[in-house]
């Protein structure tokens, strides 16, 4: 896969600029600034408690900022109204949180929220993408954990996201379902151009994956470039 | 036998008050024996509930002669303090007192009006009063119960609602789930009264109406009465309270506010 030159403005799908949230006696993120870019992973490394999942759960503006802001396609995330932000940047937690009810149901979930239906071609279409065709009258608690976020994949690539964003999403896993939700990540950076940010305690994966990477101690990002020397500096 | 030894009223009711609370501690004392200690919760609740139940005799004393209008500044009050301490129960919920306080207002407070224009309620102070107070309480307790399941129900499924927000959801219908368990748990003993009326207990009121020279009938029949108002009340403020409270543990960014050591 060919990347966009760093810095090439029409390829930046997230510009994050002095990004930083604190709460009364701790300072949990600190002037973070990047750029996500088109069809490229960007992993987010540190050690537990470096603000990882702090920093990208401000990216979707699950949490408010309390410095700094994120552009979306050129735009100011504060002006754009918070559901179609979180439909335009799409998240993949640790745990797949699957709501009571059919595989496709799940699918559904999302475009309902702004009056839109799922053709069965289309939840089709979605299931195949991430390996589980066949799957749409499932019921989620019959479901393997493996099988349970990939599920949750589909249901957030089937908001047609512009990026996505990856808190451990293996973490939870074993050895084969890891694997293949790797090879998912791939597919969906390489096949569809969205962009993944992956927040990972697994170095080693974030090499396997990531073009960039980000490493964060304390709420602050203390290296940043190519995943090889961001990692091994 | 207690009466044999104590001539007064009051003093007998002192020493039945003494005795009642001795079986409170007992039972108090058993549970400590399996490490459940609530030794002080106890002494606290029961030295407050006797002062202020004292309190609010001697303050009914003194109105007995007031005119009927005084007894709304007596149920104002009992709705703040009842606003106050259900909200107690929703601990780290923001705004729980406003809101508590206004569901009760609204909830008991409307139910005590209709019934009292309609003449269901009689207008002396001696009985709006005390029928207007087990209004206010039993609207109290179902709004701390709801208060109370709301909080750990959405403390217990905030991947749940986040996953929700994180797909595009509104913030109200991501925390609706929790809102109607709330509401149907917090109404199981109001629907339990009704339903074991006359069969596992006789209320209080229609026993003191059968004491008090009342027609049998009548003071079954009131007791009805009694609790289907106290449902009405209840039910309504748990519902506006549940209602209010779904929008305060969002942001106005659609951010669930209400998290595990926030």
């Amino acid at each position: 896969m060919t990347l966009p030159e760093p810095g090439q403005a029409d390829s930046v799908i997230l510009r994050v600029e002095n990004l930083g949230r604190s709460v009364p006696g701790k300072i949990l993120v600190s002037g973070a600034t990047f750029e996500v870019r088109k069809g490229e992973t960007l992993a987010i490394v540190g050690p537990s408690g470096s603000g990882k999942s702090s920093l990208l759960r401000l990216l979707n503006r699950l949490d408010e900022p309390t410095t700094g802001t994120v552009y979306v396609d050129g735009t100011d995330y504060r002006q754009i109204p918070p559901r179609e932000l979180r439909r335009r940047i799409g998240m993949v937690l640790q745990r797949p949180f699957l709501f009571p009810g059919k595989v496709a149901e799940n699918l559904q979930f999302g475009p309902k929220q702004r009056g839109q239906n799922l053709s069965p071609a289309e939840i089709e279409e979605l299931l195949a993408g991430v390996g589980l065709s066949g799957f749409e009258s499932r019921d989620v608690s019959n479901l393997s954990g493996g099988e349970a976020q990939r599920v949750s994949f589909a249901r957030a690539l089937a908001n047609s996201p512009e990026a996505l964003l990856l808190d451990e999403p293996t973490s939870a896993l074993d050895e084969a379902a890891k694997r293949d939700v790797e090879t998912l990540i791939r597919q969906i950076g390489q096949e569809h151009g969205i962009p993944c940010v992956l927040v990972t305690h697994d170095v080693a994966q974030a090499a396997r994956l990531a073009e960039r990477a980000l490493v964060l101690e304390g709420g602050q990002i203390v290296r940043s470039g190519p995943v090889k020397e961001a990692l091994h500096a | 036998m207690l009466k044999t030894l104590f001539h007064s009223q009051l003093q007998l009711g002192l020493a039945q008050a003494g005795v009642a609370a001795l079986t409170a501690l007992l039972v108090v004392m058993a549970a400590a024996r399996r490490g459940i200690h609530l030794e002080k919760d106890l002494a606290i609740a029961m030295a407050r509930g006797l002062v202020q139940i004292v309190a609010v005799g001697s303050i009914l004393l003194l109105l007995l002669r007031s005119p009927s209008w005084t007894s709304i500044f007596l149920l104002i009050a009992m709705i703040i303090a009842a606003g106050a301490t259900s909200a107690r129960r929703a601990k780290g919920m923001p705004g729980a007192f406003q809101v508590s306080t206004w569901s009760i207002a609204c909830g008991a407070g409307s139910v005590i009006a209709l019934m009292t224009a309609l003449g269901v309620i009689d207008t002396p102070i001696t009985a709006l009063v005390p029928v207007g107070s087990m209004l206010i309480a039993n609207a109290m307790n179902t709004n701390g119960l709801a208060l109370n399941r709301f909080r750990s129900d959405v403390l217990a499924h905030v991947g749940e609602i986040e996953t929700a927000l994180a797909l595009g959801a509104d913030g109200k219908s991501s925390v609706s789930p929790y809102v109607q368990v709330s509401f149907e748990a917090s109404l199981i003993p109001a629907i339990d009264s009704l339903r074991s009326l006359g069969i596992v207990w006789i209320p209080g009121l229609m026993a003191g109406m059968l004491l008090s020279g009342a027609r049998p009938i009548y003071a079954a029949i009131y007791q009805f009465v009694l609790l289907a108002m106290i449902f009405a009340a209840s039910g309504l403020t748990s519902l506006i309270s549940t209602l209010l409270i779904r929008a305060r543990v969002m942001s106005p960014a659609e951010q669930l506010i209400l998290r595990p050591g926030q």
